[in-house]
């Protein structure tokens, strides 16, 4: 009984960190129909500026916020600097566009930081909780707080106030939501900065479990994208469901089958799941271009 | 081809036409200075410049300069390969040293002994040097000294049931397959064999089964990276009070540094650079240590690791062979790699022969346990 | 011209370049790994080009070359025959997989392929009394050198190599421009366009989305298999993930559209990190911005944007 909580909580934790880094994914492909792929670097980017200012002696109260600020401002650089110059170009090429800015993103973190790897405290100490012979560890309890308090502000603001519904006009026909008055670059340039916003917050959220490095960012994408598409791309629930999906079935499979295959069963749960439902558990019936 | 030929021949043109610079030796070096092999090859790029200007500073060799041609491969074999090439036919060195990760030696190794060029791996895997390959030499233990050691000290401890949670990287695989091979002669028993992904963040579900075997005695935890470090921290949050086992690839402070308080107790087989202040005057590696963690510290900043010391081993011996043969010819530098005596390295103490090109028995290590949050000799 | 023609003179002509400027073997080293991306390369753009289908998964397939011919020389097969069992399994489990996969669109496709490769790597990373796990596993001997001798040229293995990838790469750009250009390469640019009017105008679509899938497999697996044999020794990273990106990223780069695109995509992303040793701490700035700058100012990718270049300098030449 105790084995089986520890799983879940295993599973838990860890599939809080992918929902975290999922729902990132949500907004910018919800505005601009791009999975964008330096994400994971957004993840990074929180994680290590927090690690370096907590290292300079900076107290965590103030350094996570300036880290998640910073996450922002290099969101907003990418969509400044790279995706709206691109304009109209084809879907694939913002996509590979994406893709070097992770690269480039790399680069500037290993000359910025180091290649070393960075963990801090845990905000609340690093003292396990213990429960019917089970145990957790307090900073779980943030990172799944955080990944929930994250999918409610998302489901609110994209579907309740009026730059969250500009975004959605944005991301299903920008022409006529031009025509409707809807400033379709602030909606994109928005969604860019809230997206990195919310990856650099995983990342401050989850280093103290996940540590970091300046190349984690692969990983993260990866474990990300694969609950995004889980969930079904571009829905906030989809993100948080696929997310503690993806976490759940790597902990059971490590507990009760093989940890040697746990990564393989969750790949297997995914192509199973589109085999029946070809948009994800939450996804909408779209055409998409490529 | 007769067209290819005249590329050739332009590049001879080329090479004749060049003047005759400073007389210089060219070192070789690929290292996985970048991607998921770094904190290897990072520490070792750093050692080899540092080692290659003290050097030069001093002198060179017989009044020759030596110039280090450093390319990163990022452990990608397919990389190495390429810049074998590039040492061989563009740089024109004379030895090479690298190949942080095994995969990336192996590519690289044939390429050296065709072109007749001395070769000191950085890697762990024993199928570098066993069998013996001409030119290919290597510095570090291998993983299977680092089980024997291990196992060692837990029949010591009068133990003998293990479980094991290895990374499924090269090095934790590598070194899981060559603990389960010799548990049976060093007289251990594996009873529980789990694994955990390089990038994993929680491993709680594996520990516990482990845990819950019946009868274990002990947990080995082959694996580098942070892995080890979430393993150790897990280890911890699960209340585990079995005696806890980490390998050769975590020995060094980042360690202690990333497990924090989890990491009390732990025990390791590392190299005498982690302990230089406890070691006795008499101890012959004693010298070599305090004076590469001092050097190192005042050129960058921070402390050499455990795998800096490797690239610093191998390349005093390609300098020691040079000044040994008076000669930087490729194979006069081999010979002299393999005539190795007792050379008092940071890693360990070296002897070559023929037939063994690590030179390394099991006294190169040293059982260390964790210990308010430094290390301290257990023997 | 025909296109054909056209695409065995250009791709020949560049091969025969090379050979010629080329200093060092060093230099053919660095040639054949381009020629041996454009084979995989041009896969992508047949699938992703011709019918517009993204793989994420792509060095999945490129592994399973890559490790037959590591694998089965050690159970009697010879390495030639071995490259063939390669592109032929390579080719069947895309068959068999591409069935349900392309129903799936746009980025469930990826995630769908991306799911496939990883599994693949998986399997070559744990069962290492295959592969040799992680660490990888020696490839035996096999030097093209010897073919060349047979006719009477003798050459380094390196610059075999470089022939032997080159004569290749040009057969598989021929094939790929033959097709795009034949009934059945119509059929695919009509589903590129949309499914709906390709199946009105009669076209399988289910179907032709599967053979191309097959034929871009049948790509990557021959220029895995040229790695493993051209190295000597693979790991399981071939089937990596960043290598699926890798391979599309090439595409796209280069142009898509096109196979000339793979071969600039292929030309310029394995030669980049060559020049840019010299600059080793800031590569991957520069790798990333070379990217970013080349989508942003040529957004269909370099050759497509160069033909338009070409074309509206040729117009404006004529009305003068």
């Amino acid at each position: 009984m105790s084995e089986l909580l520890q799983f879940v909580l295993s599973g838990v934790t860890v599939g809080a960190i992918y929902a975290a880094v999922a729902l990132g994914f949500t907004l910018i492909y919800n505005a601009s129909g791009v999975v964008n792929f330096a994400q994971g670097e957004f993840v990074v980017i929180g994680g290590m500026t927090a690690a370096a200012l907590i290292a300079l002696g900076v107290p965590v109260i103030i350094a996570a916020p300036l880290a998640v600020i910073a996450g922002t401002l290099v969101g907003i650089a990418l969509y400044r600097l790279a995706i709206k110059p691109a304009g109209k170009a084809p879907l694939v090429s913002l996509v590979i566009i994406t893709i070097g800015a992770s690269i480039f993103l790399r680069g500037v973190m290993q000359v910025v930081f180091d290649k070393q790897i960075h963990r801090y405290e845990g905000f609340s100490g690093d003292d396990a909780l213990r429960f019917l012979g089970a145990t957790l560890l307090p900073q779980s309890l943030w990172i799944i707080g955080g990944s929930f308090v994250v999918f409610a502000a998302l489901a609110w603001f994209i579907g309740h106030t009026h730059a969250g519904r500009g975004i959605r006009a944005t991301a299903s026909n920008r022409f006529a939501a031009v025509l409707v008055g809807i400033n379709t670059g602030r909606a994109m340039n928005l969604s860019f900065a809230l997206s990195a916003g919310i990856g650099a917050l995983a990342g401050v959220l989850a280093t103290p479990v996940t540590f970091t490095s300046y190349d984690a960012g692969v990983l993260m994408a990866l474990k990300g994208f694969s609950a995004t598409m889980l969930g079904g791309v571009g829905s906030p629930a989809g993100a948080l469901v696929g997310g503690f999906a993806i976490g759940l079935i790597e902990a059971m499979t490590a507990g009760y089958i093989s940890s040697d295959y746990k990564d393989a069963a969750a790949f297997i749960v995914i192509l199973l799941v589109l085999f029946v439902m070809p948009q994800g558990l939450f996804g909408r019936r779209t055409t998409e271009r490529v | 081809m007769t067209l290819a030929k005249l590329g050739a021949c332009a590049t001879a043109l080329a090479l004749l036409t060049a003047a005759p610079a400073l007389a210089q030796i060219k070192i070789g070096a690929s290292l996985a200075v970048t991607g998921p092999a770094s904190f290897l090859g990072d520490p070792e790029a750093k050692t080899l410049r540092m080692l290659v200007d003290q050097l030069n500073a001093s002198g060179g060799i017989n009044g020759e300069e030596v110039e280090l041609v450093l390319y990163d491969d990022g452990a990608d074999p397919n990389k190495a390969r390429t810049f074998a090439t590039r040492l061989i036919e563009e740089d024109e060195v004379v030895a090479v040293i690298g190949g942080s990760s095994t995969g990336a030696t192996m590519a690289m190794a044939p390429l050296f002994t065709q072109a007749e060029i001395p070769f000191i791996s950085l890697a762990g895997a024993v199928v570098i040097i066993d069998p013996v390959q001409k030119y290919v030499f290597k510095t570090p233990h291998t993983d299977k000294m680092a089980c024997l050691k291990i196992f060692e000290d837990i029949t010591k401890r009068g133990m003998s049931k293990v479980g094991l949670i290895s990374g499924t990287g090269g090095f934790g695989k590598s070194m899981r397959e060559q603990c389960l091979a010799v548990a049976g002669e060093a007289g251990v028993e594996i009873v529980a064999d789990e694994t955990y992904g390089p990038g994993d963040a929680d491993v709680t579900p594996q520990l516990t089964n482990i845990a819950n075997t019946a009868g274990i005695e002990t947990i080995v935890n082959p694996g580098f990276g942070q892995g080890p470090a979430v393993v150790t921290r897990n280890y911890a949050q699960l209340g585990i009070k079995l005696p806890f086992y980490q390998s050769h690839g975590v020995a060094s402070d980042s360690f202690i540094h990333l497990a924090g308080d989890a990491a009390e107790g732990v025990r390791l087989p590392a190299t005498p650079m982690l302990i230089p202040d406890q070691l006795a005057d008499s101890d012959p590696q004693k010298q070599p240590v305090v004076s590469y963690i001092k050097d190192y510290k005042a050129a960058y900043g921070e402390a050499p690791s455990t795998f800096g010391g490797y690239a610093y081993d191998a390349f005093q011996m390609v300098v020691a062979a040079i000044k040994a043969k008076g000669s930087s010819d490729s194979n006069d530098i081999r010979d002299g790699i393999e005539e190795t005596k007792n050379y008092a390295g940071v890693t360990g103490v070296y002897t070559m022969s023929p037939t063994d090109h690590l030179g390394l028995n099991l006294t190169a290590f040293r059982m260390l346990e964790i210990q308010e949050g430094g290390w301290v000799p257990v023997e | 011209m025909n296109p054909t023609l056209k695409a065995l003179l250009i791709t020949l002509a560049l091969v025969v370049a090379g050979a010629l400027i080329f200093p060092s073997s060093y230099y053919f080293r660095v040639g054949s790994l381009i020629w041996i991306n454009t084979i995989s390369v041009t896969g992508i753009v047949v699938l992703l080009g011709y019918v517009g289908l993204v793989s994420l998964g792509h060095a999945g397939f490129f592994a399973i070359g890559a490790y037959a011919v590591a694998v089965l020389p050690g159970y009697g097969v010879p390495s030639g025959a071995a490259l063939f069992v390669g592109a032929a399994a390579a080719g069947l489990l895309a068959m068999v997989i591409g069935r349900p996969i392309l129903r799936l669109s746009g980025y469930y496709l990826a995630i769908a392929t991306l799911g496939l490769g990883m599994l693949i790597w998986m399997v070559l990373t744990k069962e290492s009394w295959l592969t040799g796990g992680p660490d990888g596993m020696v490839v035996a001997g096999f030097n093209p050198r010897h073919w060349f001798a047979l006719v009477g040229i003798k050459m380094k293995s390196t610059e075999a190599w470089y022939w032997l990838t080159g004569l290749v790469a040009t057969i598989g750009v021929v094939l790929a421009v033959n097709l795009g250009n034949s009934p059945w390469g119509r059929a695919l640019r009509a589903v590129h366009d949309s499914d709906v009017a390709a199946s009105s105008l009669g076209v399988d679509v289910a179907r032709a989305k599967v053979v191309a899938f097959a034929i871009s497999a049948v790509y990557a697996a021959v220029a895995g298999s040229l790695l493993a044999l051209a190295n000597g020794y693979i790991t399981p990273d071939t089937a990596g993930f960043m290598h699926s990106v890798e391979m599309v990223t090439m595409a796209v780069l280069g142009g898509a559209t096109t196979v000339y695109g793979a071969i600039v995509g292929s030309l310029i992303l394995t030669a980049l990190p060559q020049v840019l040793t010299f600059v080793a701490e800031y590569e991957h700035i520069v790798l990333g911005g070379v990217m970013v700058a080349t989508m942003v100012a040529m957004r269909r990718g370099l050759v497509p944007a160069l033909g338009d270049l070409a074309h509206r300098l040729a117009m404006r030449g004529r009305s003068k």
